[in-house]
């Protein structure tokens, strides 16, 4: 029972890890088609951005949601304009280009802040279930990730910024003949998908090393949750995360944690194979 | 009697999309090296038939035969293998590629790389297109695209060719060069052209088929067609164009 | 109108020149230069091997692969192994070539005949290569083994056997004959490619990166020829790979990794995508600027590479060599402006017409 107990916050910590590490990814590649591998950086970007603000005396929940994310994501606008902006329409050179963006960032990065692992230990300690240890801080990953999930929803829903977006989305044209501009949209879209992901390294800086080439262990899984989800943002993103969150949660208790990661790439492709669109090409189709 | 096989028949074909009936009970049966003009108003199913006859879309019951074989669930590239060559609405051809290349790959398909060499420069003279060989065919202008394709179809001589809508988009000199085109084909190759310029129709067809809402409502021959108060009925009394 | 250096650079002349210039460094270099600049010779026309593989099934059969790297470490793998556990060169280097080609066979089935798009590709061979990196990475403890040959996980299989003459285990390779063999070899797939390109299947294969539609309606199973030639691209990764794991003695899971996937690609861009010199052009250039950055402190090598992959998607998108054709091209043409002109009026007719 106790078991049972813990090993279902472990899948759901799974999970939830996957929507924090893919919600920026999601957002951008489901609003804007642009595919940004420098996803993994921005990451690392928070993370930094966090035990710097904690090393030098803010108090690491503010670090963290408000430090980290607003940092990236005004590097990101920058970004924006510089680059991305260029290359609209060109899905592979966006590609080719973030991947230059992101080598750049860990070279710039690693220049600044050397080779080293820095870090910051999981606040909240841990509790006990029965005969079993879990880290209070898996908790918060888990509510984290719902409150974030929740939080899209009701952006995209029920704000005009959310409305303007999605529907800017769908008919820059349009948006631009009702007075909405397209490119503005755009900026703030990819700020706030950067910022996401600043968020998502800031959170996760306390359970793993931060090193300026952290964000390589990210962007595979990431980018693999979000084109297995499929085109809508939202329900791809949870229903993408759950699964290859739960295979590979399962894959590790049964196995090793390395295979726990193999299971979860191969499923991705045999998923991919049988539903090309993603899964929310073939269900959930039309939500958000 | 043994009936003669039928170069192109369906047989009680019909396919759904959803709640939408695009193409209902359709026996459609077309001899060898003969040319039918298949036309109809917008929405009566026209496009939905070239593509199950070229197998881009799947029937949902029905036959589809080439020559007696049922070529209902074909691979995108057994058409072409099989001897039906096709032209697509919209110009399909290889923008960076010049002319004579875009022909050349029709005809190497099946003959050696010399046969093909000549088959090309004889192909393209009889469109007409010889002068422009060398030209990347990505930046010609409408018209002579539509041409180039029509040689890049026939240079693999295809006892069947399908044409969607060949006239469009062209002026009337060049409407008329292509219904001398056509019927220059038509005396070895049988062709099924969809249209409905009207006036390119009574240029070629001998025999045409009238489709509406999905299913055939006429088949007889275009004066005869164009007289018939149902089907004039059936473009709202639009004119001939 | 095909311009003149497009044209050129199609022609079997060209092939030609090129082979020629290749087999002059091929036997001059060696007495120009000393032994330790051959070294660096020899891994640049390795590695640019590696890159012509992805410059041919990207830039000819428009298939953008991930994860090159992939095969290029199956390759040097299955060497090493095959070699440590048989003695004999020669087998293993056969197998170096034929098992990341049966590998990229079945990948390329599941992508090509499974109908999936560019993205997915990218995905796909992205995630591959990821997994072989993860599986190999861990294999470092001693019961990891096939045969004799221990995995050594993230140590890598050091003290590889080197190519040896065929049934002569003893009489090994200098690091003159490392160069010879690395430099045919690259000449060797440069002008086979260069034919095949030519043929009718590579006109098929340039085709169906086109207009894929239009090939298929031709009668071509555009599968079956995107199949072929990126199994062909994984099989000269392979053989790559091989060369790699004898030039160093050693190989080792890195290769597996994204970075590596990343700096074949780079090559590819910077060099020029669409040509075959392209890809070595920028390998050789990307692989010297490394190894010259990593002399001095200052700038970081990722933030160099990061930096150029931006700047030539942007500014550069076609390439060195591409653009370099541009160049020649513009020049020539300001020379002879009349030869050309009888040939663009009908051109010009037919863009009135529009």
């Amino acid at each position: 029972m106790d078991l049972a107990a813990v090993v279902l916050i472990q899948v759901l910590y799974a999970v939830a890890s996957l929507v924090i590490v893919s919600a920026g990814l999601a957002v951008i590649f489901g609003m804007m088609k642009v595919i940004n591998l420098a996803h993994g950086e921005f990451m690392m970007l928070g993370a930094y951005a966090t035990i710097t603000a904690h090393g030098l005396g803010l108090n690491l929940w503010l670090a963290m949601f408000i430090v980290a994310p607003v940092a990236v994501g005004l590097i990101g606008v920058v970004l924006e304009r510089l680059v991305i902006r260029r290359l609209y329409g060109r899905m592979v050179d966006t590609m080719l280009a973030t991947w230059g963006l992101s080598l750049l960032l860990v070279g710039v990065v690693t220049s600044i802040a050397g080779n080293t692992t820095a870090g910051v230990s999981a606040p909240l300690g841990s509790f006990r279930i029965g005969a079993y240890s879990v880290s209070g801080y898996t908790l918060v990953i888990i509510a984290v990730a719902v409150v974030l999930a929740f939080a899209i929803r009701w952006v995209l829903l029920r704000t005009s910024w959310g409305l303007i977006a999605r529907g800017t989305m769908q008919k820059p044209e349009m948006a631009d003949a009702l007075g909405i501009s397209p490119s503005r949209v755009y900026s703030v879209t990819f700020a706030v998908g950067a910022a996401l992901s600043g968020l998502a390294g800031a959170l996760l800086a306390p359970l793993t090393g931060v090193v300026p080439t952290m964000g390589g262990a990210f962007i595979a899984k990431a980018f693999i949750t979000v084109i297995g989800g499929g085109p809508a943002i939202l329900a791809g993103l949870v229903s993408a995360s759950s699964l290859f969150g739960a295979i590979n949660q399962v894959a590790t208790f049964v196995t090793t944690p390395v295979f726990g990661e193999v299971a979860l790439l191969f499923a991705a492709i045999v998923m991919l194979r049988l539903l090309p669109q993603g899964i929310t090409g073939r269900f959930f189709k039309g939500s958000l | 009697m043994s009936a003669v096989i039928p170069l192109l028949e369906t047989r009680m074909l019909n396919v759904r999309f959803g709640g939408v009936h695009a193409t209902r009970d359709v026996n459609f049966s077309l001899a060898e090296a003969e040319l039918r003009c298949v036309i109809g108003p917008n929405g009566a199913g026209k496009s939905t038939f070239f593509k199950l006859l070229t197998g881009q879309t799947k029937p949902s019951s029905g036959q589809i035969l080439f020559r007696g074989q049922d070529i209902s669930n074909m691979q995108p590239h057994e058409p072409g293998r099989l001897g039906i060559g096709i032209k697509t609405q919209v110009p399909s051809l290889f923008n960076g590629l010049s002319v004579w290349e875009n022909v050349w790959l029709s005809a190497r398909r099946t003959n050696s790389n010399q046969q093909a060499e000549r088959i090309t420069r004889d192909t393209l003279e009889r469109v007409g297109m010889l002068a422009y060989k060398d030209n990347l065919a990505g930046l010609l202008a409408h018209g002579l695209r539509q041409w180039v394709e029509i040689a890049v179809v026939i240079a693999a001589d295809p006892p069947l060719i399908l044409l969607d809508e060949p006239a469009a988009g062209m002026s009337d000199a060049e409407v008329a060069r292509t219904a001398e085109l056509i019927l220059e084909i038509n005396r070895q190759h049988a062709l099924v052209v969809v249209e409905h310029d009207m006036n390119f129709i009574r240029m070629i067809a001998k025999k045409v088929t009238v489709l509406h809402q999905g299913a055939i409502l006429r088949e007889d021959t275009p004066d005869r067609i164009m007289s018939d108060p149902l089907v004039q009925q059936i473009y709202l009394g639009k004119k001939s164009h | 109108m095909k311009r003149g250096v497009v044209k050129f650079a199609s022609s079997w002349q060209s092939a030609a020149l090129t082979l020629a210039i290749g087999v002059a460094l091929l036997f001059l270099l060696p007495g120009l230069v000393d032994d330790f600049t051959l070294i660096q010779l020899t891994i640049y026309a390795v590695m640019a091997i590696l890159g012509v593989s992805l410059g041919f099934i990207w830039g000819f059969g428009g298939i953008l692969c991930f994860g090159q790297a992939a095969f290029f470490g199956l390759g040097s793998y299955t060497y090493a192994i095959a070699v440590i556990n048989m003695g004999d060169s020669t087998v293993p280097f056969l197998l170096a070539i034929v098992v990341p080609a049966l590998f990229a066979a079945v990948l390329g089935y599941v992508i090509f005949y499974g109908r999936l798009s560019d993205v997915y590709m990218g995905v796909i061979t992205l995630t591959v290569t990821l997994i072989l990196f993860n599986l190999i990475n861990s294999t470092a403890g001693p019961e990891w083994k096939i045969g004799t040959a221990p995995l050594g996980g993230f140590n890598g299989i050091p003290g590889i056997p080197t190519l040896n003459m065929p049934g002569n285990v003893d009489e090994v390779l200098s690091q003159q004959s490392m160069f010879s063999i690395a430099m045919v070899c690259l000449l060797l797939v440069y002008a086979g490619l260069r034919w095949l390109i030519a043929s009718k299947i590579g006109r098929v294969i340039v085709a169906a990166k086109e207009n894929e539609q239009r090939v298929l309606l031709l009668g071509y199973d555009a599968r079956a020829y995107k199949l072929g030639c990126f199994t062909l691209g994984g099989a000269i990764a392979g053989l790559a790979g091989c060369l790699f794991a004898n030039w160093g003695a050693f190989t080792s899971p890195t290769i597996f990794g994204l970075a590596m996937s990343a700096q074949i690609i780079i090559w590819v861009i910077v060099g020029g995508l669409g040509t075959l010199v392209g890809p070595v052009v920028g390998c050789v250039a990307i692989q010297w600027l490394t190894t010259t950055i990593g002399t001095q402190q200052t700038f970081n090598s990722n933030l160099v590479l990061g930096a150029i992959l931006v700047v030539f998607v942007l500014l550069v998108p076609r390439g060195i060599v591409p653009s370099l054709g541009d160049v020649i091209e513009a020049a020539w043409r300001r020379r002879k402006p009349q030869a050309d002109s009888a040939i663009a009026a009908p051109l010009q007719q037919t863009e009135n017409a529009r």
